[in-house]
């Protein structure tokens, strides 16, 4: 009780309905009133709930690979191991836990030799390969579409998103004619795109080659002649996979930046006297960027689909045609291998941008109290 | 007379990751048809929680709940009856009526749930209603809630709350989000209904003034206890536990030296 | 403002003004299908449809009636759209075409939509561990890379009906819908109007039914016209890569053919064009469909730029750090009327 109320009541006994309970009456009510320190606190809670559920969905990849050989009607399996008569017995053994084919053993028995082999990163060999392991042949892919896809994405995100905060704030202008012909282009399936930027570019205006990763008789070194033709030969598979793709970048941010200029926050800072342009980067596009990360996370399974077509429109030596080429060929341990690999790098980069995410939204680090 | 009681209740949440948080504890008093009684506190003290709890939106963790002497069912017929006996009006008077459908339909569901009236009459009955809370049916029947202005709508949610001819109102702070200007013509439409249909109100705010205006009783809230209980005038002319006198000197009085009322509040707001 | 004595019990409340539209139950349900841009969209949808079921009447050849003294043809009199390389007719082909996008699209569309409103509502109106799961499942769907899956399940077939693509296409595509859909239940869940209905002892049924599925039209509108748009370039890009076998006719069929005789290479234009034209036509009418019912759901989206040429009209700019003052009103008045504009964000 403060001492005026005490000087007010005197001595007297506080009648029987007034609580007792001394309660500092000026205090606030129920919201906590401490101060959390400056440093930055990990969120260790969501990050573990992601990892979590990413584990779950590569089980669930692992499974699905799993079932699919053991699905398949007829000898398919057995006919194409029986074709190749050179593999050693622990590969074979191997294709025959893989490819569903060890029927004598139970079900139970299967899965868990298979998840063994998992484990021990054996994926079995390639018969389209000369009989390399099937990890060996993937690595020698991987590096180019990760690069591909790395460089168009992140160039076809920046771009975008820029150009969607750049066009929310000046709305009404005529920039805003770019939001429908950029959506344009992202309906236009990737392939007709990539098929037509080669008839135009390498066919008949032969400014860029048509296809593959390098010339022939070049082989991969260090050298600025090899990173030279690399640049060449990438850059009309990389830029149409970022005219595809901006127009959803763009559009995403763009809505974003007209919700979040509607707030009041935004007002207050224009009436303190900011100049523009620090409205703009500093409080209105921070603010908006933060679902472009979150559907930047979505869209990479997207991404994915987009380069597989995009390697078999080009031939360029990516995972995706080598997805493609193994399926076609019935070469199903390399086509499974390719298939696990690819889902584990859409889940790290999940990873990579929940991190990322977490990190830039003050609330997800805020209530980890 | 019929009464609705709360015995020792205790409501306990518990928040994933920030432990509990204790709503309401041990709160007890008895709501009378035909009486008003004022719930009065500040953002946070529970006001609304007691109110889930006699709708029976949330259970309570500990005490009873009891009306006319027998609990209140937890589920089936029984627990339909009883919700036909206590409506509520909600806060915002916007966010109670569903945007998509009209008045009619509003004010319909209830007679047509609880078979108020047999179904031929149902229509007259929605007019009479919305004539009762001071509206032009005919002009206002067929619109949708962003057509109407916000008192409008409020007395909307009033006579959808008399539909199903209840004994007891809780009205969650009617009015506050009105405007200044409508609010008395609300509050003073409560009242009367309450009057001629012998209600028993509790009344849920945070405005003192209004309190006294409106209730026979007032009951003070504080971080989910009760401070304070007592006729109307009683407690807000002789307020005697500290909460509630911090309450009544931080309303506004024009009349009260700036000098006087900051050294009341001990020093600065 | 009004000027009426604060305390006067009988003031009259102000009417919202009627202008404000009154369409009756079933209106109301497609009014976002009124604007231009919606209306625009279903005309071109409705034009594909009308093709695709009058396939037989509208096309002059078979899809695959060879011509053999016609092969590789540009657009004649008699070929509207040329020939391939075998004779066949394009105008044709693509005609037939239609049908196998149109019945794959729906069928796909319909059955993921199916998924994705059951999935959506239900884990959005429970809680606990019955929305954790379902909302579990909806994002493993959602991370697994979509067009590898298809393709690892499509290798078990070797020739499946249009039904059976149409149902993998499906499963593929419903996570979205259901994860958009689960994030709105769940705001709607907490509104007073809902927890009106519960006070007032509503079943759940029809409290999920009556009372929040109206509301969620926008929503479904909305993944309905994505989905289909995933369906159908899906399904061309599937035909085209030769996944799905070439017996299914699409437009990703032709385009599959043409690649593989170097159509593109040679500049054979009305072989590879009109398909993918084709494609692209769909796809434009689905996002003028989704804008349309975009700015409905979301009015901020339709005036802002509005407001901001009818700003820019009267000498204002709309991004000015200070809020814009304008004299109205003629100089020799004693008082000036002072216009005092910023954007009102609608409520």
């Amino acid at each position: 009780m403060s001492p005026v109320d005490r000087a007010a009541t005197g001595t007297a006994r506080p009648p029987a309905d007034v609580d007792e309970t001394a309660v500092d009456p000026l205090e606030v009510g129920t919201t906590s009133t401490e101060v959390h320190s400056r440093r930055v606190r990990v969120p260790w809670r969501f990050l573990g709930n992601r990892a979590l559920f990413y584990l779950f969905t590569l089980w669930a990849a692992v499974t699905i690979n799993f079932f699919v050989p053991r699905m398949m009607k007829g000898d398919a399996v057995s006919q194409y191991l029986s074709r190749n008569r050179n593999i050693s017995p622990e590969a074979a053994d191997a294709l025959r836990s893989l490819l569903g084919l060890d029927t004598d053993k139970s079900l139970w028995q299967q899965y868990a030799e298979y998840l063994h082999l998992l484990v021990q990163g054996n994926l079995g060999v390639a018969l389209t390969h000369g009989l390399r392991p099937v990890t060996e042949v993937i690595a020698g892919a991987l590096p180019w579409t990760i690069g591909l896809v790395g460089v168009a994405t992140v160039l076809a995100f920046s771009i975008g998103t820029v150009g969607g905060a750049v066009i929310g704030w000046k709305r009404g202008s005529k920039l805003d004619i770019l939001i429908p012909l950029t959506t344009f282009l992202n309906t236009i399936p990737y392939f007709w795109l990539g098929l037509m930027a080669i008839s135009i570019f390498a066919v008949n205006l032969g400014w860029l080659p048509i296809g593959k990763a390098f010339g022939p008789g070049v082989s991969p070194e260090w050298s600025f002649e090899f990173i030279g033709q690399v640049v060449k030969h990438g850059t009309l598979p990389a830029l149409t996979i970022v005219v595809a793709s901006l127009g959803g970048w763009m559009l995403g941010m763009r809505n974003m930046m007209l919700t979040v200029l509607d707030e009041d926050y935004i007002t207050v800072a224009h009436a303190k006297g900011m100049p523009s342009r620090r409205v703009l980067w500093r409080y209105a596009a921070r603010n908006a960027v933060l679902p472009q990360i979150q559907s930047f996370a979505l869209a990479i399974g997207f991404i994915v689909g987009g380069t597989v077509v995009m390697e078999m429109v080009f031939s360029y030596p990516g995972v995706g045609k080598m997805l493609l080429d193994a399926t076609n060929a019935k070469d199903y341990a390399l086509m499974q291998g390719v298939f696990l690999v690819i889902t584990l790098s859409v889940l790290l980069a999940n990873i990579l941008a929940d991190v990322a995410y977490a990190f830039l939204d003050p609330r997800t680090r805020q209530t980890e109290s | 007379m019929t009464t609705l009681e709360l015995k020792h209740v205790t409501k306990i949440y518990t928040v994933r990751g920030a432990g509990q948080i204790k709503a309401l504890d041990d709160v007890s008093f008895t709501l009378e048809s035909g009486r008003t009684i004022g719930l009065v506190g500040q953002s946070g003290s529970g006001k609304s929680t007691i109110a889930k709890i006699l709708t029976h939106l949330e259970t309570q963790t500990t005490g009873e709940v009891l009306y006319d002497g027998e609990v209140i069912p937890r589920g089936g017929k029984r627990l339909r009856r009883y919700r036909q006996q206590l409506r509520m009006v909600f806060q915002d008077p916007f966010a109670s009526l569903n945007p998509y459908h009209t008045i009619r339909h509003h004010i319909e569901r209830p007679l047509l749930l609880d078979s108020v009236v047999p179904r031929a009459e149902v229509e007259t009955e929605v007019h009479r209603l919305l004539e009762r809370v001071q509206l032009d049916s005919a002009s206002v029947i067929d619109r949708r809630p962003h057509e109407l202005s916000g008192g409008q709508r409020q007395r909307v949610a009033i006579a959808r709350a008399l539909a199903s001819r209840p004994t007891f109102l809780v009205a969650d702070e009617p009015v506050s989000m009105l405007d200044v200007s409508i609010r008395l013509g609300v509050l003073n439409l409560l009242a009367d209904l309450q009057r001629e249909e012998g209600l028993g109100v509790l009344y849920i705010t945070h405005d003192l003034a209004t309190a006294r205006h409106f209730s026979d009783e007032i009951i003070v809230l504080n971080q989910g206890r009760v401070v304070e209980h007592g006729s109307a005038d009683d407690v807000i002319l002789n307020p005697r536990h500290p909460y509630t006198k911090s309450l009544r000197a931080a309303s506004p009085d024009p009349e009260r030296h700036f000098a006087q009322a900051t050294s009341i509040l001990g020093g600065g707001q | 403002m009004s000027t009426t004595p604060l305390l006067d019990a009988n003031a009259v409340e102000p009417e919202v003004p009627a202008g404000a539209a009154r369409p009756g139950r079933l209106g109301g349900a497609f009014a976002m299908f009124r604007n231009g841009k919606s209306v625009a969209g279903l005309v071109i949808l409705g034009f594909f449809l009308v093709v695709a079921v009058l396939a037989p009447w509208l096309a002059p050849f078979s899809a695959t009636k060879i011509d053999a003294a016609a092969r590789l043809q540009p657009p004649s009199a008699e070929h509207w759209l040329g020939t391939t390389h075998l004779g066949e007719d394009v105008f044709s082909q693509v005609i037939w075409g239609t049908r196998g996008v149109m019945v794959v699209g729906i069928l796909a569309t319909v059955f993921a939509i199916t998924i994705a409103i059951t999935v959506g509502v239900l884990s959005g109106y429970t809680s606990g561990w019955r929305s954790e799961s379902l909302s579990a499942l909806a994002n493993v769907f959602l991370v697994l890379p979509g067009l590898p899956l298809i393709i690892v399940v499509s290798s078990l077939f070797v020739d499946p009906p249009l039904w059976m693509i149409a149902i993998i296409l499906g499963l593929t595509g419903w996570a979205w819908g259901a994860r958009v859909l689960r994030a709105q239940t769940m705001s709607l869940r907490n509104r007073d109007f809902v927890q009106a209905a519960k006070a007032n002892g509503e079943p759940l049924r029809r409290i999920i039914a009556v009372e929040m599925l109206p509301n969620l039209m926008g929503l479904i509108a909305a993944s309905v016209v994505g989905t289909m748009t995933a369906a159908v370039i899906g399904l061309t890009t599937l035909s085209f890569i030769g996944v799905i076998p070439v017996s299914n006719y699409n437009w990703g069929t032709i385009l599959n053919w043409a690649s593989a005789q170097g159509a593109f290479q040679q500049n054979q234009w009305w072989w590879y064009l009109p398909p993918g034209l084709c494609i692209a036509a769909i796809g434009v009418a689905l996002s003028l469909l989704n804008f349309g019912i975009d700015e409905y759901v979301n009015p901020r989206l339709r005036s802002a730029g509005e407001r901001a040429r009818a700003m820019k009209k009267r000498g204002m700019d709309v991004n000015a750090s200070v809020t814009q003052v304008r004299r109205i009103g003629g100089a020799d008045e004693t008082v000036a009327v002072v216009e005092i504009d910023r954007e009102e964000s609608p409520r």
